[in-house]
């Protein structure tokens, strides 16, 4: 019996099963916040990681949270497992919050809501559902650009990734023709995924006039659309406003999927606090999506961390922590959006003669600044401050201490 | 789903746990930020000496490396995936996963999600002994082409309660790593079975002692009962540290695209009583308490149905361990100990030993009496 060669080094008692095995390339978001800790510089700047930071750069517990908490250990509750699709008073508001409350869809019950682990674990569960039983297409069209972690998400649940015309970096703002142009042309019955505010990574948000040409195209090409909504509340500073698209697009008809994520608009970053839903026909087809749902869930994880529903859920169902809710998360936006505007102002000072006014107009967390990979590279090299290569800037990360600086540091590097 | 109950039925918080989650709950200096993907540090070091030991070989020569994953489930889950993408060659989906008979019923899933396409089982129950099928075990396993993954129950097997003895255990080893084969353990039970963590995970260890490359998914759910926190954590051991680098370095890819990185509340529970001497202590005593309940139902129903002159031997009863044991009752009369007893096992005959309790022993005993005199 011959030996193969392969089978030699495999078989050989010194060496390892994993000898072939890459080093995987670093994350590149969560990368850059690694490397900042690795950073000596006292005016180092994190402008990496989509995490909110207060004016003093510190990180933020909403007070409702706080109160929440407490409460929740005054119960001294047992730690018996969760059902598979999660808590059931969290999921039931986490529609209601996204669906409104006059929403036809939520109060007919034609929805499905379970509990994922935050914006990525229920952007996987709908990513797998979609991959066994949306037999249409395997093709998700993303938006150019998205979220980095997109691509890899529906690239491991098995789908194929497609892009439609996003982003316009001469003006720093949406391509809205070539956005049309595209989607028009996206086959019938493809999925398209959607942002639902706060584009991430550029902060570029269609205006609600756009946003109506876009569902008519998309309802006459009998798209699946995905929404992804990450920033509910955190955009504008108001719920309503911000859930805007996803609600217009049921209203025409449109039975959408969608992945919503409290890690911002509550701060629960690190107690993964998710939904997945899925508009169906009728309250029976739920309930057959559920039970699929389950399925996927099940051989994932068994069932969901009780501890940041439980909180989101306390939040969202008691009046007073939700009106103190509303008020925190508007303060969040709203600092967020003098940060916007203190930069642009900042920037002219320096005397920098570039437009940078799609600063201000961009929306949410991030911002496009613009900037090159070599400029982004000296920025962080020269200045210490960190970002994503594609320019992008967490404006959470920015307060008016570290502002000046950072206008003087982008001035140097584009001027 | 199966939890643990105390002697009034009831679920429980171990003091240790409700004492640690009131100190998170007053600390206002900790937030909420993201925790690193692969987990809160403090938790995957300590979680993995719970596992291997302290003084463990692999540890002091650096060749471990640990993955905060959400349960036993979760641990699972990212290994199967880490295995299909890099083991026996790349995305080697044909590779041979074998599942003993019987399992969790999950960890078929598991893996058939994962993308392996050759699910086969290995010999294990033996229901005219009522114990381990060694010799059908070993058979399949030296049957089973190279390099086969075989998922081994560290302790308290599920649902069978039977363990190989460690002599049964080294016959294994000898056989698994003649042929090549890749341990990956199933830890869902350490200390709650025997109610010593260093006992519970004697194979596992015993593994890595005789150079094995393995996994290990670890859970903490019953032995913290930290069921709902969903905590859990995948050991992995290799031959060297730069192996072990760059194969978290492929988990993390993994984790990053199932749920980016895991829930901080259970870890931070689970690390700050590891990390203390005193809530260690506390720890390993409300552990102990769980199992020696768990123990002493067993040695109290094999009493009672001995006394009773229950025909067949009950002796299986007090050998196997765990929250599970197959009673050997066949279908027929696990279906008279539902409809007439109304005492709900599984089809199989499984019973939850956690169910038992010092008011319902004489009820459970004499219905299995019944059951077994009356149904043949």
């Amino acid at each position: 019996r011959v030996l193969s060669y392969s089978r030699l080094i495999l078989v050989s008692p010194l060496s390892s099963w994993w000898s072939h095995v890459e080093m995987g390339p670093p994350d590149p978001i969560l990368g850059v916040t690694e490397a900042f800790k690795r950073d000596t510089n006292s005016k180092k700047m994190n402008l990496g990681v989509g995490a909110y930071r207060d004016d003093n750069g510190k990180p933020y517990v909403l007070n409702c949270v706080r109160k929440a908490e407490a409460q929740i250990a005054a119960k001294k509750m047992d730690k018996e497992y969760l059902p598979i699709v999660g808590l059931a008073d969290f999921t039931r508001a986490s529609a209601e919050l996204a669906l409104g409350e006059n929403s036809e869809a939520f109060k007919s019950g034609r929805y499905v809501t379970v509990q994922g682990i935050s914006g990525t674990g229920s952007l996987r569960i709908g990513a797998n559902f979609l991959q066994r039983f949306f037999k249409s297409s395997r093709d998700v069209y993303l938006p150019k650009p998205s979220w980095g972690n997109h691509t890899p998400i529906f690239r491991d649940a098995g789908l194929q990734l497609q892009a439609y015309r996003y982003y316009d970096p001469k003006t720093c703002s949406l391509d809205f023709s070539g956005a049309m142009d595209d989607i028009s042309k996206i086959p019938e019955k493809s999925i398209i995924l959607l942002h639902a505010c706060a584009h991430n990574p550029t902060g570029v948000d269609p205006r609600q006039e756009q946003w109506k040409e876009m569902a008519a195209v998309v309802k006459k090409r009998n798209l699946l659309v995905y929404f992804d909504m990450a920033y509910q509340g955190f955009a504008s500073g108001d719920i309503n406003r911000d859930a805007w698209a996803v609600r217009h697009f049921i209203e025409q008809g449109i039975n959408i999927v969608l992945a919503q994520s409290y890690a911002k608009n509550m701060g629960l970053y690190g107690e993964r606090v998710g939904a997945f839903t899925v508009i169906c026909s009728d309250a029976e087809e739920a309930k057959r999506v559920e039970s699929q749902l389950k399925i996927l869930i099940r051989p994932m994880y068994s069932n969901p961390p009780i501890n940041g529903a439980r909180i989101a859920s306390l939040i969202l169902n008691s009046p007073d922590l939700r009106k103190e809710w509303l008020v925190e998360v508007k303060s969040m936006a709203d600092r967020i959006i003098s940060m916007r505007t203190q930069l642009v102002s900042n920037l002219k000072k320096e005397g920098s003669s570039h437009n940078w006014q799609h600063i201000t107009d961009q929306i949410g967390m991030f911002c496009f600044t613009g900037l090159k990979p070599e400029q982004v590279e000296r920025l962080t090299k020269e200045f210490s401050i960190y970002m994503t290569k594609d320019g992008r800037i967490s404006v959470a990360g920015v307060t008016s201490g570290n502002v000046g600086y950072l206008a003087h540091a982008i001035h140097q590097v584009t001027k | 789903l199966a939890a643990y109950r105390t002697d009034e039925g009831q679920p429980w918080v171990l003091p240790v746990v409700r004492k640690v989650e009131q100190m998170i709950a007053a600390d206002h200096g900790l937030n909420h930020e993201y925790l690193p993907i692969l987990g809160l540090p403090e938790f995957r070091a300590h979680a993995s000496r719970i596992a291997l030991g302290d003084g463990s070989p692999a540890i002091g020569e650096n060749r471990i490396g640990s993955v905060q994953s959400l349960g036993g489930t979760g641990a699972l889950r990212i290994g199967a995936e880490f295995l299909r993408r890099w083991y026996n060659g790349n995305n080697n989906t044909a590779t041979p996963v074998y599942i003993s008979s019987p399992s969790w019923e999950n960890h078929n899933s598991v893996f058939v999600d994962a993308g392996f396409k050759d699910i086969r089982t290995y010999r294990y129950w033996d229901a005219a002994k009522r114990g381990l099928d060694l010799h059908g075990l070993l058979e399949d396993m030296e049957k089973a082409p190279e390099f086969s993954i075989f998922i081994l129950h560290a302790c308290a097997h599920n649902p069978t309660g039977t363990d190989p003895t460690p002599e049964e255990w080294k016959q294994i080893a000898a056989v698994m790593k003649r042929r090549f084969l890749f341990p990956f353990f199933d830890s869902a039970y350490q200390g709650f079975a025997s109610g010593n963590l260093d006992k519970d995970a004697w194979a596992v260890r015993y593994f890595v002692s005789e150079g094995f490359e393995l996994f290990c998914a670890q859970s903490f759910s019953k032995n913290f009962g930290l069921y709902n926190e969903r905590v859990g954590n995948l050991t992995v051991v290799a031959k060297d540290a730069d192996s072990v680098k760059r194969v978290l370095s492929q988990m993390e890819k993994i984790v990053r695209t199932t749920w980016s990185n895991p829930p901080s509340q259970g870890a931070r529970i689970v690390a700050t009583t590891l990390t203390s001497p005193q809530l260690f202590a506390e720890w390993k005593e409300n552990v102990k308490t769980m199992a020696d309940r768990v123990l002493l139902m067993r040695s109290e129903l094999r009493s009672r149905l001995e006394a009773l002159g229950t025909p067949g031997t009950w002796n299986h009863i007090t050998d196997q361990i765990g929250m599970f044991s197959f009673t050997g009752l066949n279908p027929k009369q696990v279906e008279y100990m539902i409809k007439e007893k109304h005492i709900y096992l599984m089809a199989s005959g499984r019973i939850n030993m956690c169910g038992l309790t010092t008011k319902n022993l004489d009820y459970v005993a004499k219905s299995i009496h019944e059951a077994v005199t009356k149904i043949q």
